[in-house]
């Protein structure tokens, strides 16, 4: 199978890939602190697009039981839904608490961009 | 079911809810709880490793009662209980080590915030320990990561909250790769409990069909955990999270946080993705060529340190790089000497953190080489503490830092290619532990001359102004002498536990 047509066939994969390597290298690259947190979410709901694409079954319907049970053919697979949930409640902790230290750092040195903070620091030789 | 096989259960709860608890007590109330709590849960812990040693096989819990594929798990067989004792242990003796210190540097209002992450942190650990179920593991590291940070940055100075911030950046990268590791070991197995994930890798495997996503999970899980732990190339937070947070901090970050990412990796080595596939993959030979640099740049990098604290940080560098070199072996041999040197690092890193703030306090707080002539002398509990640690992180016989020396040679003898590459890096590094603890040492047990120390408000300390942090510090030595000592029965034991492992 060549790159063009795997591609094709799951460009959806693809696209979270993509996303997952954007926001990655944000994160990782970035020296404004805004844009790095802005990098870890993109990463993270990229992961999320990844699951649910995961537990979709084309042609089925989300397992929410109307009219009685049908039979199993008929439903996605509802536990990525559920790992994303979790995902997200992580996601939402981790950028508070990321938020939160950028506040700290731009109350004590004025400024978000990490380098700057670390020359500042040498400065005050703590 | 014996009632002791509940205690695994009820210690990761306890300590869980201990932690909201802790926020409406006051500081003194919250450390008594705290206190109370690690030592109740190192106590049910040794149950659970009396029972297990007794039956001589691992028991399997079922959380909520729900059969395998769809339930949640709890797993424990003789290795994850000693590791959990140990962590206990090591975490009971760092918190009396620092209470001195957390008193004066944490702020009056938030010392009760502080044992809220300590009691989560426990929790998490111990979740991280005993989990048989993938995703879990991966909520429980992010607990993990979260309330480390919360640990760096309690003590409020701007080295701190960068510290924090840079830990908090590296950390998000690893999970995420962690995380990405996981979806991809999801999508081609389906499953989320590491025995049935295993199953149905083996399964894979033999057909052939996704062997490359295979791979690439196992590396994404593999880097994302070495990111976490500080292996060589990623450790540029380590120093200043380790040097500038509180004792206590500084020592349970050293020897427990980073270990449980370690035992977490292990885990996915033995029992989600399979030792044979893993030692088959080329992910061991990465894992083994960073970790020998980091055993070397690790020490080099504390030689060039200018500060006690970051010496002694850099110093964990060095050890970590041993603990994925035992990895990167590829052997039993390997990986049980690793599982050794995750317990004598922890007993040993700890003591040294915490005699190294009882050093500084009789220097007057200087964490600075020049200032610490004499320390030995004017905190005697400290220096002999200080000595015998560092005695055990160079590998002097007696000590536990020897037998892990012993073991990860005697893992290399014989092996085809990695002999020689690891018998050197061992050697090197050994002499470059000893060069730079041996100069602490020496520094410290040098007479400061008079003038001197009245210049520079040296002051001393007997063992009755701190006796918290003397007896923890004795308990330490005697811990390290120990595992030093008697290692055969533990050695055993992790044998023992290595082979239910999988």
């Amino acid at each position: 199978m060549n790159v063009t047509s795997l591609i094709q066939n799951n460009y959806e994969e693809a696209i979270a890939m993509i996303l997952f390597g954007i926001g990655f290298s944000n994160l990782l690259l970035q020296q404004n602190l805004i844009k790095k947190i802005i990098g870890l979410n993109i990463m993270d709901t990229a992961m999320y697009l990844f699951l649910a694409l995961k537990g979709y079954i084309s042609g089925r319907k989300a397992p929410i039981v109307v009219n009685g049970v049908q039979k199993v053919t008929a439903y996605i697979n509802p536990i990525p839904a559920g790992l994303v949930l979790t995902g997200i409640v992580v996601s939402v902790s981790v950028t508070a608490l990321m938020l939160s230290l950028t506040i700290r750092l731009y109350r004590r040195y004025h400024t978000l961009n990490l380098d700057e903070i670390t020359t500042q620091l040498e400065k005050e030789g703590l | 079911m014996a009632f002791v096989q509940n205690f695994p259960f009820f210690c990761i709860i306890l300590t869980l809810f201990s932690g909201p608890l802790s926020s409406i007590l006051s500081g003194k109330a919250a450390r008594r709880l705290n206190l109370m709590v690690i030592t109740l849960v190192g106590a049910m812990n040794t149950a659970v490793l009396a029972f297990v040693l007794k039956n001589g096989t691992y028991y399997v819990y079922k959380m909520g009662h729900f059969p395998a594929p769809w339930g949640n798990e709890i797993r424990v067989g003789v290795l994850e209980a000693v590791m959990a004792v140990f962590f206990c242990l090591i975490m009971l003796l760092s918190m009396l080590g620092g209470m001195r210190e957390r008193e004066q540097e944490i702020e009056e209002s938030k010392q009760n915030l502080y044992y809220i992450m300590v009691n989560l942190l426990l929790s998490s650990l111990l979740a991280l320990v005993y989990t048989n179920d993938l995703f879990t593991a991966y909520v429980f590291v992010e607990i993990n990561t979260i309330s480390a940070c919360g640990l760096i940055m309690i003590k409020q100075n701007g080295r701190t909250i960068v510290a924090a911030t840079r830990y908090m950046i590296m950390s998000l990268l690893g999970s995420g790769m962690l995380l990405l590791g996981i979806c991809f070991l999801y999508g081609i197995t389906g499953q989320l409990l590491m025995s049935n994930i295993q199953e149905s890798v083996s399964k894979i495997h033999l057909s052939g069909v996704y062997d490359t996503p295979l791979i690439v999970a196992l590396g994404l899980m593999s880097v994302g955990l070495a990111v976490k732990s500080a292996l060589f190339p990623f450790h540029g937070w380590l120093p200043d999270a380790y040097g500038y947070s509180t004792v206590s901090s500084a020592a349970i970050l050293s020897s427990l946080v980073s270990k449980g990412y370690i035992f977490l990796l292990l885990k996915i080595f033995y029992r989600v993705v399979g030792f044979g596939i893993v030692r088959e993959s080329k992910v061991i030979h990465v894992l083994f060529v960073f970790g020998i640099l980091g055993m070397i740049i690790g020490s080099v990098d504390a030689i060039r340190a200018n500060s006690i604290r970051r010496m002694i940080a850099y110093s964990s560098v060095a050890q970590i790089g041993y603990i994925y070199m035992g990895f990167g072996l590829g052997t039993t041999a390997g990986v049980l000497a690793s599982v050794f040197h995750i317990i004598s690092h922890a007993a040993a890193k700890s003591l040294l953190f915490v005699s190294a703030s009882g050093i500084t306090d009789a220097s007057g707080d200087s964490t600075d080489f020049f200032d610490l002539t004499g320390a030995g002398y004017r905190n005697k509990v400290a220096g002999v503490a200080f000595t015998a640690g560092a005695l055990s992180m160079v590998g002097f016989p007696m000590f536990s830092g020897f037998i892990s020396k012993i073991m990860f040679a005697q893992a290399a003898v014989g092996h085809a290619h990695k002999m020689l590459p690891t018998l050197i890096a061992l050697a090197i590094s050994t002499i470059l532990n000893t060069v730079y603890f041996l100069k602490t040492v020496i520094r410290i047990y040098t007479p400061a001359r008079r003038e001197e120390a009245k210049e520079k408000q040296y002051q001393t300390i007997t063992m009755r102004q701190q006796p918290a942090k003397a007896a923890a510090l004795i308990c330490f030595i005697i811990l390290n002498l120990i595992l030093g000592l008697f290692s055969q029965p533990i050695v055993n034991w992790l044998e023992q536990g290595l082979r239910m492992f999988a």
